[in-house]
């Protein structure tokens, strides 16, 4: 029973119909606060209301087809928390470079996004990633905002 | 015969020595700046506008159909070989592009992006020089109830875009109409899941989810190891970099359907490009004899969309020339160039101006033979990227998709949703939902519901008036054939199967 528990809740599909479901029942609720049908004919409420509720409808189905996978399947899949967290971590860093853009310029901010994702992520040597790290800022540089004259954001020191 | 002397006329103003010139600038600028994600032709032709400003009309049009076919091109580049969608219609080349990418056929990927881009081009011309003025007619008895069923039609795609679990395809989907969905409502100005976010009033931006989704996604899933994914094969010398004659030869009927596909739904204004690639690379998989090998990297899933794609280049001018009606973004700043210029294109435009038109179809043509020519021996360069360490790649790529978006918006807003839809592609890919019919339910939203809604209009919310009209009961119709589809193959499969026991 124990092991039948965790397996559903170690199933992806089981979470995400779950979260599926919570987002359909919030769009129907918020469709049902705007008019479904006005004098002119169908208001802003009608179309998020039906998508809603299928939306609910099918995530359910979703949810259940994984209760009934969970208690049949002999060997639940299982997930490798290390690969995610990796992912995860990639995604923060990249979060990070986007909120530090608006403060240090995207230049300062391509440079140590790839010097960390080379010396960290992928543990090449300090000097791989320094260069490398220049040389994309500065090939950047060039191609895009002094042959195409786009707009970067800048930091503080112009860069 | 007065098409031929039209069209002799058209090509002894094309092959001028200044508008050759014009016709290669115009095609070249637009492959460079069309690769960029993000900016589409639409953001292109607006950019390069001022450039033509100071030229004859007949030229500065030249230039500007270039920058149109060239930047419709170069946004297959980068689908093909990072997995980011440079333009809203190149979403569905990633789908095989890439796919053949990481199975060492870059170069065919380009390569037949390349020729399926100038076949189907060239039919578009052939169509615009022929067809234009019955066709303009036709478009015009478009009315709401025919493009709500066009939209569903589209919709039913998702039926081939499905992976295994039709559920999750369609849960997908609905999460793509609901993003469509955000933003202000354009009938009541009701605002709409908008969070108290003045930045979301005017919704999301096509571009930022499918980066997000497909480039970003894709990166992190790849991060996950160390190493895991290992540098993605290039084969040595020109011969193995473009596309073998067998792959030529899957890619007959795709040349065929993108071209016809794309013309006509380029012919109806406001449908576009997206929804002409989704419609050209479903009726691909429908019609292949393998549908279960798209998505794996076969080279008609990268034909078909191109295809289409290019060929609504000369779709959509039919109602611009013949009627004066933009149907597109990209179309409604090529009337603006027209009015700077003095000119109105209308049911006249041939007769009040045939050097014009006709030089127009004429260096169309041109246009179609230099895209090809300049694409095809830039492809083993192209390929090399390809050869990077992965640990340079994504870097790249980061800077690419930020560039992309913060450039052609201007807004740290946009940098990140592009961030949160890109840990959906990745959550997306992690639990097996196919990304595909979100991008769908997100082009398709917005006009589906237009759609739907001016209809009931009409009708005073009497729903018969969606299928009593006949364009419209055909598009349902196929599109209830599109859906009934794999509950046939089942069928028959569970009927074979049931036959075996039996005997």
């Amino acid at each position: 029973m124990l092991s039948n528990k965790r397996s559903m809740l170690i199933n992806g599909n089981f979470i995400s119909g779950l979260v599926l479901a919570a987002l359909g029942s919030y769009i129907f609720t918020q469709a049902l606060n705007w008019d479904y049908m006005t004098i002119e004919g169908p208001g802003p409420g009608f179309f998020p209301y039906w998508y809603g509720l299928a939306m609910v409808f099918l995530s359910l189905l979703l949810v259940a087809s994984a209760i009934l996978e969970a208690r049949t399947s002999e060997n639940p899949k299982t997930v490798n928390w290390s690969e995610v967290g990796r992912a995860l971590s990639a995604w923060l860093l990249f979060s990070l470079s986007v909120f530090l853009m608006k403060y240090l310029g995207f230049l300062i901010v391509l440079s140590a996004l790839t010097w960390f994702v080379i010396k960290f992520m992928y543990q090449q040597n300090q000097k791989i990633a320094i260069t490398t790290a220049i040389g994309i800022s500065v090939g950047f540089y060039f191609i895009f905002a002094y042959a195409l004259q786009l707009n970067f954001p800048v930091g503080p020191l112009g860069l | 015969m007065e098409i031929l002397s039209g069209l002799f006329n058209g090509f002894s103003i094309a092959l001028q020595p200044l508008n050759l010139l014009w016709c290669f600038a115009g095609v070249f600028l637009g492959t460079v700046v069309g690769i960029m994600p993000g900016l589409g032709p639409a953001a292109t032709i607006a950019m390069l506008l001022p450039l033509t400003f100071g030229m004859p009309p007949t030229s500065g049009l030249i230039m500007l159909a270039g920058i149109y076919y060239g930047a419709k091109y170069g946004g297959s580049t980068t689908a093909i070989l990072l997995n980011v969608p440079g333009e809203s219609a190149s979403v569905v080349t990633c789908l095989d592009g890439y796919q053949m990418a990481r199975n060492g056929r870059a170069g065919a990927a380009l390569g037949i992006a390349a020729i399926s881009s100038f076949v189907a081009g060239t039919v578009g011309v052939l169509g615009l020089m022929l067809l234009a003025p019955p066709l303009a007619k036709i478009a015009l008895s478009f009315s709401s109830p025919e493009y709500f069923a066009l939209m569903i039609l589209g919709l039913a795609m998702v039926v081939l875009l499905a992976g295994d679990s039709m559920i999750k395809a369609l849960l997908a989907m609905l999460f793509g109409l609901w993003i469509a969905s955000m933003g202000i409502d354009l009938f009541t100005d009701a605002s709409r899941f908008t969070f108290g976010s003045a930045e979301l009033l005017d919704g999301i931006d096509f571009v930022v989810v499918a980066i997000g989704i497909f480039a970003l996604g894709e990166v992190f899933a790849n991060m996950e190891m160390q190493g895991g994914a290992s540098l993605l094969p290039v084969p040595k010398g020109m011969r193995e970099l473009l596309p073998t004659m067998a792959e030529l030869k899957a890619c007959r009927f795709a040349f065929f359907n993108g071209s016809v596909v794309g013309f006509i739904i380029g012919v109806l204004p406001g449908a576009g490009s997206t929804i002409a690639s989704f419609i050209s690379y479903g009726l691909e998989k429908a019609v292949s004899k393998h549908p279960e090998k798209f998505g794996t990297g076969v080279p008609e899933g990268v034909a078909a969309p191109e295809g289409a794609n290019n060929s609504e280049t000369g779709g959509a001018l039919v109602p611009l020339l013949t009627l004066g009606i933009p149907g597109s973004g990209t179309t409604a700043i090529l009337l603006a160039a027209f009015v700077l210029w003095g000119l109105r294109p209308g049911p006249l435009m041939i007769q009040d101006n045939p050097e014009l038109f006709w030089g127009l179809v004429a260096s169309m043509y041109v246009g179609n033979v230099m895209l090809l020519i300049l694409n095809l021996p830039l492809i083993p360069l192209f390929a090399q990227i390809l050869k990077l360490r992965e640990y340079i790649l994504y870097p790249i790529i980061f800077g690419i998709s930020i560039v992309g978006i913060y450039t052609s918006s201007s807004s740290f807003f946009d940098c990140w949703m592009l961030s949160l839809f890109g840990l959906l592609g990745y959550l997306m890919r992690r639990l097996d939902y196919p990304t595909a019919p979100l991008i769908l339910g997100l082009v398709l939203g917005d006009s589906m519901e237009r759609a739907l809604r001016q209809s009931l209009m009409m009708s005073q919310g009497d729903l018969s008036i969606l299928y009593h009209r006949p364009i419209a009961a055909t598009l349902l119709f196929i599109s209830l054939l599109l859906v009934c589809l794999p509950l046939f193959r089942n069928f028959n499969q569970w009927r074979i199967r049931a036959i075996e026991d039996n005997g």
